[in-house]
């Protein structure tokens, strides 16, 4: 199967170890992955400050380096959702986009995951792919459970999955808004990561690395010994990355 | 009116750094009450859809329905006056009261006369009137105004009120019981109802089908104050009409699980034509909801039934309280209404979200309230000029990634600099970001520049 990938701005310039997790992953589900090199960002930061039109040239360039593919696939929930809500439907042409987990678990139907991660983990459920793509159900909605991130996190052998308290509560990154309203997001991330605290978290991921990212800058500004990884690092059977102390 | 902008409100609130934790978990213990009640219907999303279909008839049919509505009253009794605006609402109720030569009036919890302005204009022509809901008693002792649709005086500790009760009904210094506070309201209170010769409340939901009427409280005091006094103006904005009397009982089973967790409020009293030797008046208000009717991506908001769901969960709302809103809804709900009233002086408060969405889920009849958080953005940025060096930026930033090469240039440009630049620099002032979070680490190469070297092209 062909695949596009579309790695997110930020991840291509700071977090490259999740985004080459992403491609040796779905390279060992035996996808045929292509990554366009003319990539840049799907336009999302411009359009949730409400400058959609600004972002109307990565959109066309976006569709430009995708538009030929079946699926686009991308480590990234919220980039997934603009491209999907507001890219897509724009254009002319029918790729379909998929967040990493939903194509693991809807497209290819993984059933194994074969890595081991003996450590005590911290699910973080970013808002734009919970309840923008439905990769889990919310807590405020009374449907049947599923959780598609969680599933495949439960595959890895010795993984001790850890129970928060607010199970999916946003961690106030959302983009600008975390420069626009510092205070507020500041606050929501100390309070989110105090989540994983309480509960004796080890490692904290997500699907998300803006979130992940957001949450890291406070873990460490606290020297604080919990470490931060994507989940296709974890799916890929990846080590903890920096100075253990755990 | 120039007015502060929501992160700046907020950055205000949140320098109390226990009062906001403790705001913040009040509220997510009325959500998870929310939810738990909610657990217990089997059929909520039914009844979401359905509340959420019935309102949109509404929508698309309110010119029959109101005919109707008000056809239906006047033959049950009932005086029936409609008002464009706030101005023309007072002035009916003012109206009013001087024709039936009232002297004291009691009001139960109203958005809509808050909306309106009504006590303040009262009370410039002279009358009392005096809020009979508990928080609402409150807070106008406090001279103060609601920040929270449900919970009125949410804000407030119990010490708080203790000393608000102590300057006002002279209760014990220092007090902060709440049976003993609560005695002292009722007793206060009940004073109050005895001496009014009007009451005046709001309308939960208007039955086109029937001309009555439903007032939702928990206290009782919309039953206390209307069954004591000869007159009951009851103030209702024209969207909260719905059909059928059949329709009621999806909306009543929403509304007080959505609130509080409760399954249905105290007193839902059902009002359908005065009592003997009584008056009743209903006025009808629009004050901008055929506007933001005529507004496509927006009048969904007009859906709400003011259940107050979306403030409890947004965990904005939560940390940075209803005040910081300047708006008399606050929270996500307002944020998508206020902008229809004043573009300009609400500007800031469709950004006042991350676009969590947990809004919309929560939402008993399901306004899509973050997508159009997400729309109104827009309007905003092109129709004000709010932020000259934000468009800038983003106008550069999307320049930069409508361009390949200049978007793998900035890119190095941008880790060589965090690279080489010394920390204290990095981390200065006019960084935001850095003030409470440290960057990412920069690595050796982005991934397209790995991708170069170690895949075949
Ligand atoms: S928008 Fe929905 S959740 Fe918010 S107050 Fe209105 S009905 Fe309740």
């Amino acid at each position: 199967m062909r695949v596009g990938l579309f790695i997110p701005c930020y991840v291509d310039q700071f977090y490259p170890g999740a985004a080459q997790a992403t491609l040796e992953l779905l390279e060992k589900y035996g996808v045929d992955v292509i990554y366009p090199l003319s990539q840049t960002c799907c336009g999302q930061p411009m359009a949730n400050s409400g400058y959609e039109s600004y972002g109307k040239d990565s959109a066309d360039l976006f569709m430009k380096n995708f538009g030929e593919f079946e699926y686009i696939v991308a480590p990234s929930g919220s980039c997934t959702l603009h491209v999907k809500d507001h890219v897509l439907p724009k254009t002319e042409g029918s790729p379909k986009i998929f967040e990493l987990c939903e194509f693991l678990t809807d497209i290819l139907k993984v059933d194994q995951v074969h890595a081991s991660f003996p450590y005590r983990v911290g699910f973080h459920s970013s808002c734009h792919g919970l309840r923008g793509l439905r990769l889990a159900k919310c807590s405020e909605r009374m449907d049947p459970e599923f959780n598609k991130p969680l599933s495949l996190l439960n595959m890895v052998s010795n993984i001790q999955m850890v129970e928060l308290d607010r199970k999916d509560e946003c961690c106030g990154f959302g983009g600008t808004f975390a420069i626009a309203e510092e205070a507020i997001s500041v606050t929501m991330g100390k309070d989110r990561i105090a989540d994983h605290q309480r509960n004796g978290v080890e490692v904290l991921t997500g699907a998300d690395m803006s979130c992940l990212m957001h949450m890291q800058g406070l873990l460490k500004r606290q020297k604080s010994p919990i470490k931060v990884m994507h989940i296709a690092e974890i799916l890929n059977g990846n080590e903890v990355v920096g100075s253990t102390e755990i | 009116m120039k007015l502060k902008t929501h992160a700046e409100e907020a950055a205000e609130f949140i320098k109390d750094d226990a009062r906001t934790h403790w705001h913040d978990d009040t509220l997510w213990h009325v959500r998870s009450n929310r939810d738990r009640s909610a657990q217990g219907i089997p059929e909520w999303e039914t009844l979401r859809d359905t509340a959420s279909a019935t309102k949109d008839y509404v929508l698309s049919h309110i010119d029959e329905l109101l005919e109707q509505f008000e056809a239906n009253a006047k033959a049950n009794g009932v005086e029936v006056l409609w008002a464009k605006d706030g101005k023309e609402h007072n002035q009916h109720v003012y109206r009013i009261l001087q024709e039936n030569k009232v002297k004291n009036i009691v009001k139960s919890k109203s958005i809509l006369t808050e909306e309106c302005g009504l006590n303040h204009y009262l009370e410039k022509k002279g009358y009392d009137v005096v809020d009979t809901d508990l928080g609402e008693r409150i807070i106008q002792f406090a001279k103060q105004t609601p920040s929270h649709i449900v919970l009125p005086a949410i804000h407030l500790k119990k010490q708080d009120i203790g000393d608000i009760f102590h300057n006002h009904i002279g209760t014990k210094a220092g007090a902060s019981d709440p049976n003993y506070l609560t005695e002292a309201a009722r007793q206060h209170l009940r004073k109050k109802f005895v001496q009014a010769n009007a009451a005046i409340t709001g309308v939960n939901f208007g039955i086109a089908e029937t001309g009555g009427f439903v007032v939702c409280t928990n206290e009782g005091n919309a039953d206390m104050g209307t069954h004591l006094a000869d007159v009951h103006i009851a103030c209702m904005g024209i969207e909260k009409l719905i059909p059928r009397a059949a329709d009621l009982g999806v909306f009543l089973r929403l509304l007080a699980r959505s609130a509080t967790g409760q399954s249905i409020t105290n007193y839902s009293s059902h009002f359908h034509r005065p009592a003997e030797g009584k008056k009743l008046y209903i006025i009808l208000v629009d004050n901008g909801r055929t506007d933001q009717l005529g507004r496509e991506d927006f009048k969904n908001s007009l859906k709400c039934i003011r259940c107050g769901a979306c403030m409890n969960t947004c965990p904005i709302y939560r940390r940075s309280g209803g005040h910081s809103y300047n708006y008399t809804v606050p929270g996500p709900i307002g944020s998508i209404l206020s902008p229809g009233r004043d573009l300009k002086k609400y500007s800031s408060l469709p950004f006042a979200s991350t676009l969590c969405g947990s809004c919309s889920d929560v939402c008993p009849v399901k306004i899509n309230i973050h997508e159009q958080l997400y729309k109104w953005r827009q309007v905003i940025a092109e129709n004000t000029d709010m932020d000259r060096s934000k468009k800038l930026s983003m106008k550069v930033a999307g320049m930069t990634f409508g361009k390949p090469v200049l978007y793998d240039l900035a890119g190095k440009v941008a880790r060589t600099a965090l690279k080489i630049t010394p920390k204290s620099l990095v981390y200065s002032s006019i960084n935001v970001w850095g003030r409470h979070r440290d960057l990412p680490e920069v690595p050796k190469e982005s991934f397209k520049e790995w991708y170069k070297k170690n895949r075949k092209q």
